[in-house]
């Protein structure tokens, strides 16, 4: 079922573009996460979903409705700030009282409703407490207990675990999915962080100055990049110039290495991306290219190598250990080379003055 | 050594305060004097200041002074608040002009301002305590605005949108997240125009026009006539006035810092 509908949205601040005629369908139930470096525009579109922007042109529907011109007290939706933006010179309790009290809710309801949410995110007794006494990660979950006890049908987040150290970051995302599962409302969540998206999202929709550059599950986005902007920003990845010779064969760095994509045409310039972990290394003369180890850095899970063929440095995780200097030979099976068309319209061209 | 560099900062400290506030205490010691003289100890008294109280002159002063100052000082914290709230709301490079614009009747030598406005309320009505009042308004709203400013601007910007998110409308939600946190700069802004306003002489004395006279000018035209103990209490009652309402301002101060300690 589809919940919010973004129709040729186009917002610009002093006359620069941020937002450029976007579409985008959040459907019901559906974690979906903007993702994409500062400046992309995925904090202004969820501003323009909460009704803190409006959009220059275009609309945007809730539940098929036009809300575009809606303000945010009159829109069932809530969100959860960067910096938490508790009110400090309220309780916990207050806090969390205070969209209940504005819909005229009885007392009882409103305090059933305040414990309901401090045990969903795990801080029950601290009704009393003062906003500021509390811990960056209690006052993050302070303003989600506010947000979620008005019952919206979607939840705004807007890089909620940015201000948090990694480790409560994780544990929070965690908390996070078990909300949304058991709440079963809509997230719209913004980041900058990969990690981050792929852990909690269903869908995820990677952003680049202004544009949508892919719309898709997790492993989509991960493993079929559609571009070379998407790869370089979720992983790392070896993103190389190849031709495509005819299909199920690319030229790489000069050398024929079979594929498995088809439908590029015969001799055509295109991108071609292969994750570092996909790349096995072998004796020299037993891959499909030779080269020399040039760095190795171990990083806990795997070594991290750099490895020098003619003048691209590859870079390669593998568990096993090899010395720098040593001569090594690069191979990967056709279904993990990943090919792209190269950048042809404007808005895919834009992407790439951002590498 | 360490004794002796101590015994020499309190000392130095204490001829500070001693060049400070020597004439002040020359002033309160001789308001008690009971001689006309300003040399001789002719004993304790609080003759001046019943006298004071008798002077006419001088009760009507006061009432002017503290009507002027009362009224003023709510009208310029009103005016000013509003305006703080509205340059924050600006962009960067306007709110800069705006600042600066209302920095100029700080810097301003008193005597320019009072001189325009006095110019400038006579182009159109005549002086009265009512234009002492507009004039004192005047001078009073920088104060406010810098008074306010920073409780603005140390608010977390987003809190206003969350109460909106949580369904508050913009009066609502000004009113019951917003003004809580501005309360402390309000007060201060307040306390500071009422203290400018009490304590102003060369404005006043250019916007009064005949007849109206707050305590600070009559004082000056009762000193060109001589010198009367009188007014020696007077000035020592200006004084307390003035020193009270500074202690005022610290001491509503104190509690905020307080909280802001907690808070880091």
């Amino acid at each position: 079922m589809e919940l919010i509908k973004l129709e040729n949205v186009s917002k610009s601040y002093d006359g620069t573009l941020v937002l450029d005629e976007l579409d985008l369908t959040v459907n019901e139930n559906e974690f979906v996460t903007l993702l994409g470096p500062s400046g992309c525009g995925k904090t202004t579109t969820l501003r323009i979903i909460g009704g803190f922007e409006s959009p220059d042109s275009g609309r945007v529907f809730f539940s098929g409705n036009d809300i575009t011109t809606i303000s945010p007290n009159h829109r069932h939706i809530n969100t959860v700030f960067q910096k938490y933006a508790l009110f400090p010179h309220m309780t916990v309790a207050e806090n969390i009282a205070f969209g209940l009290k504005l819909k005229k809710k009885s007392q009882n309801y409103i305090n059933d409703k305040i414990s309901y949410a401090l045990k969903l995110v795990n801080m029950d007794g601290y009704e009393n407490r003062d906003t500021t006494s509390l811990s960056g990660g209690q006052q993050q979950r302070i303003a989600i207990a506010r947000a979620i006890v008005n019952e919206p049908k979607v939840l705004l987040l807007d890089e909620p675990l940015g201000a948090l150290d990694l480790k409560l970051r994780q544990s929070m995302q965690y908390e996070l999915m078990r909300l949304k599962s058991e709440l079963g409302i809509t997230f719209i969540y913004v980041t900058h962080d990969q990690e981050e998206a792929l852990t909690m999202s269903d869908k995820i929709v990677v952003m680049n100055q202004g544009y949508i550059q892919q719309i898709g599950s997790p492993e989509d986005i991960y493993n079929e990049p559609e571009n070379a902007f998407v790869a370089d920003f979720i992983g790392e990845s070896n993103i190389l110039e190849g031709i495509m010779l005819e299909d199920k064969l690319v030229s790489i760095l000069g050398v024929k290495v079979p594929c498995v994509d088809v439908g590029f045409g015969n001799h055509k310039p295109v991108d071609v991306v292969i994750r570092p972990e996909d790349v096995e290394l072998k004796e020299p003369g037993k891959g499909f290219m030779d080269g020399t180890i040039t760095g190795c850095v171990f990083k806990g899970v795997h070594y991290e190598y750099d490895v020098m063929c003619g003048d691209y440095e590859w870079l390669v995780h593998t568990t096993e250990y090899f010395e720098v200097g040593k001569k090594v030979s690069l191979n990967v099976i056709p279904f993990n080379i990943q090919i792209m068309n190269k950048p042809e319209s404007e808005d895919e061209e834009a992407m790439k003055e951002d590498e | 050594m360490k004794k002796f560099k101590n015994g020499v900062s309190i000392f130095y400290l204490a001829i500070i305060f001693l060049f400070l506030y020597a004439p002040i205490l020359v002033l309160i010691g001789l308001s008690f004097n009971n001689s006309m003289s300003r040399t001789v100890w002719g004993g304790f008294t609080f003759q001046w200041y019943a006298s004071m109280t008798q002077n006419d002159s001088i009760i009507d002063a006061l009432g002017t002074t503290l009507r002027i100052s009362i009224f003023s000082s709510i009208l310029a914290t009103i005016l000013g608040t509003a305006a703080a709230v509205g340059i924050c709301a600006m962009k960067k490079r306007n709110a800069q002009i705006m600042l600066g614009a209302t920095n100029i009747p700080l810097l301003n030598a008193d005597i320019v301002t009072g001189i325009s406005m006095m110019l400038l309320i006579t182009r159109f009505t005549h002086l009265g305590e009512a234009s002492v009042m507009v004039s004192h308004i005047v001078f009073s709203v920088p104060y406010v605005i810098f008074n306010v400013m920073p409780r603005m601007q140390q608010m977390n910007a987003s809190c206003y949108e969350a109460a909106l998110d949580l369904g508050a409308s913009p009066v609502y939600a000004f009113y019951k997240v917003v003004w809580p946190e501005l309360i402390p700069g309000v007060l201060s802004g307040f306390l500071m125009a009422l203290t400018m306003s009490l304590d102003d002489f060369t404005i006043t004395y250019f916007t009064k026009g005949a007849g109206v006279n707050t305590l600070s000018t009559m004082l000056y035209t009762e000193l060109r006539k001589g010198i009367q103990p009188e007014l020696y209490a007077l000035s020592t009652v200006l004084f307390l006035l003035a020193f009270g309402m500074l202690f005022l301002m610290n001491v509503k101060k104190e509690p905020n810092q307080n909280r802001k300690e907690a808070k880091a």
